[in-house]
């Protein structure tokens, strides 16, 4: 990001509603204008990035330019340029790069074999390191793969590392944050109008936030971790209006099943947006659930724009200013797709792929082998809830510790082992992935099953 | 990737202009990245602490032909000759490489290797014939030719790294996964190429085929048919060099490290 430029207007304007975003935003300076400190970043690594001609901020420059998408406006912003269109190749500034276990050591070697064994990453503190994938498990290759992340991590000084040293209990790890693309949010790396690259094709997750998130291959991360940057082609957008009011039985994994009918590779080069009604009444948890599945479409990003919800949660999270974006009404949408969600029903993805879609009910008579609830897509707090309501017909929860109103004192946890399931497990990947043989739910008899997705410390 | 022309010395010859602009976008000089020389320079290029493949049942040989002039790139020449084996839709990289395999670390020259020998592993059992047989480190296939969505599922870098370790040279499908695509130029592990009809409903594993990366063509001559490929255009040149980072050296982008 252009740490060079300095902004007058120390306003309020984080939790600035753009309440009609169907109308074209574009934001007036005082409207939109975040104050934007100069960041005593240490650049390790000078970088000259980009065209620096250009002062002006895209979002802020008035309405001389051609309308664009959001994920259009992040690009420009990314590169410095007034205006990039879908299908332009541009090099853009990296504000946020995530890696974890199972990619972290390659893209770590990869880097320092191009920029030397000494090389610094061009900066400490937009690093963030998340051991998360095979965690718990006596795999030596496994546990040496966290092991290269901690001495890389402190050797670089890396500010956001995310350790965890005592596998037998998580929870004495007070820096343990669990699956990656959830502790990404909930440590307020993840704003909107920013990009964020990870070394997970689930990274798109934090698009839920109004900004570009999207996965790449070690050997790119390796490049981002010494220059800061990246060349992406600007995608086209597909727009995903969702109206009406979300039944109570449906979750947003309902919402993205509904979307998949565009085929696993529907989305394939292109930027899902999920627009309307509906999407402006999911949480933030719903949100990144959403925009976590749109990889099972081929997406290379979602969507969602920045609102009240996401400003409200991101108060007391993020530590860096951040700059919202919106698609202007006559951006150029690739096409548009539009559900009334009150007539949806539960979807169900049977194996093995995401869009072998039914509906639940026609799926009542299979019999199921195994529950899990877990991981990136499904292991939120919300999808915790959703599945103790099952089993109670109120509850709130932190699911170790906090009692569940009108469950006799009970906590989520308690719930769940009375109802049969296994004790929450320590939260992590691999159930989902498939790792080491003894990491969690590689076993062959019929179990229910959750893994937290975090934990309280 | 062990082409045979990407394993000449990165620092010197290399001066196509047409290609190292094609790299930038529209607007962009490639100059306006700068990374600094670090030193002490004590790495290698990508690639050139992998042993070539010896086990290869292929042969690689750059076109003898002449080649129009007009054809800047270097890819012109470039010929696969070999085996191939063919797989169906949506061939996710769970299958390509399946997760449990993710700690083996790429950038490891041993552990590539043994990234190579799981290849294609995680197909279903209906693929009666393996891309890699029992006790084999190599594959003897040095072309997969798949359908559409080649490569969805993860990021994990290893499925190109795993499928060009193995001893493959190219892909080609009829669409790929986007971070399948990118990962195969960034690494430079397998040429992904696209096909312009579904030649996987065409080929049967064992065939033996040409790839002509000129002339964006494959020949099956065990049924004499020939396709047309699509081109894979300004990638061509970064896979040959050996991924991002030795064509970005070549192209003077960033500094060599030899000096």
């Amino acid at each position: 990001m252009a740490s060079s430029v300095g902004f007058a207007h120390p306003t309020s304007s984080l939790i600035i509603n753009k309440k009609d975003k169907s109308l074209s935003v574009v934001p007036s300076t005082s409207q939109l204008s975040i104050y934007k400190c100069k960041k005593p970043i240490s650049n390790n690594i000078s970088m000259a990035m980009a065209t620096r001609q250009s002062e002006r901020k895209p979002a802020t420059t008035g309405s001389m330019k051609s309308p664009m998408t959001m994920t259009e406006k992040i690009f420009a912003k990314g590169a410095e340029k007034a205006e990039v269109k879908a299908g332009d190749n541009v090099w853009v500034n990296v504000d946020v790069f995530m890696t974890n276990d199972i990619s972290g050591p390659g893209s770590i070697g990869i880097f320092r074999k191009e920029f030397g064994e000494n090389a610094k990453v061009w900066d400490r503190e937009k690093v963030v390191v998340i051991p998360d994938h095979y965690i718990f498990t006596s795999d030596e290759r496994a546990n040496r793969n966290v092991d290269i992340l901690r001495e890389f991590s402190l050797d670089q000084n890396i500010k956001y590392f995310y350790d965890i040293t005592d596998l037998s209990n998580f929870k004495a790890n007070p820096d343990y944050k669990g699956v990656c693309h959830i502790a990404l949010a909930q440590e307020g790396h993840c704003r909107p109008g920013e990009i964020l690259l990870g070394t997970d094709s689930h990274t798109c997750t934090a698009g839920a936030f109004g900004q570009f998130a999207t996965g790449i291959g070690n050997t790119e991360a390796g490049f981002v971790l010494g220059t800061g940057a990246l060349l992406l082609k600007v995608p086209q957008t597909l727009r995903f209006v969702m109206d009406g009011e979300m039944p109570d039985y449906l979750l947003a994994k309902d919402l993205i099943l509904q979307a998949s009918e565009i085929s696993v590779a529907g989305a394939t080069y292109k930027s899902m947006e999920f627009v309307g009604t509906t999407i402006e009444s999911l949480n933030m948890e719903e949100r990144m659930t959403l925009c976590n599945m749109v990889i099972e479409a081929g997406g290379k990003n979602g969507v969602v724009a920045a609102d009240s919800t996401t400003f409200k949660y991101l108060e007391d999270k993020a530590s860096v200013p951040y700059e919202p974006v919106y698609s202007d009404a006559l951006a150029s949408f690739h096409s548009e797709f539009r559900f009334d969600i009150s007539k949806s029903e539960p979807l169900v993805a049977k194996p093995h792929s995401p869009d072998n879609r039914a509906l639940a009910r026609e799926c009542k008579d299979i019999k199921i082998d195994r529950v899990y609830i877990g991981s990136c897509t499904g292991g939120k707090t919300q999808d915790f809830l959703a599945a103790a309501k099952l089993f109670l017909a109120s509850v709130w929860v932190d699911i170790y510790t906090l009692i569940v109103p009108g469950s006799s004192g009970k906590t989520c946890s308690q719930i769940f082992e009375e109802a049969g399931c296994d004790t929450p497990a320590s939260p992590s990947c691999a159930a989902c992935m498939g790792g080491p043989k003894d990491t969690y739910a590689r076993m062959n008899e019929a179990q229910a099953s959750s893994l937290s997705p975090y934990h309280h410390g | 990737m062990a082409v045979s022309l990407s394993h000449v010395s990165y620092s010197t010859t290399f001066t196509s202009s047409a290609s190292k602009t094609t790299v930038s976008g529209p607007s962009l000089s490639p100059h306006s990245i700068k990374v600094p020389t670090f030193s002490p320079l004590t790495v290698k290029p990508l690639n050139s602490s992998f042993t070539p493949h010896g086990a290869r049942a292929i042969t690689i040989a750059p076109h003898a032909t002449s080649t129009p002039s007009s054809i800047p790139s270097d890819t012109s020449t470039t010929t696969f000759h070999g085996l191939c084996y063919v797989v169906g839709d949506n061939i996710d990289t769970d299958q390509i490489i399946p997760a449990e395999y993710l700690t083996l670390v790429p950038s490891n020259p041993d552990e590539y290797e043994k990234l190579g020998s799981y290849a294609l592993i995680g197909l279903p059992s209906s693929y009666a014939t393996r891309f890699i047989e029992p006790n084999e480190t190599k594959t003897k296939y040095s072309i997969v030719i798949g359908g559409a969505n080649f490569g969805c599922g993860s990021s994990r870098e290893h499925a190109p790294v795993a499928l060009g370790a193995a001893g493959a040279k190219a892909v080609v499908a009829e669409s790929y996964a986007r971070i399948f695509f990118r990962n195969s130029v960034a690494t430079g592990e397998v040429y992904p190429l696209e096909s312009e009809v579904r030649i996987c409903e065409e080929c049967r594993t064992g065939d033996v085929v040409t790839i002509e990366l000129g002339e964006s063509r494959l020949i099956n001559h065990t049924t004499g048919k020939e396709y047309k490929l699509k081109p894979i255009g300004d990638a061509g040149p970064v896979i040959e060099a050996g991924g991002i980072f030795a064509y970005a050296r070549k192209t003077g982008m960033i500094p060599s490290q030899s000096k």
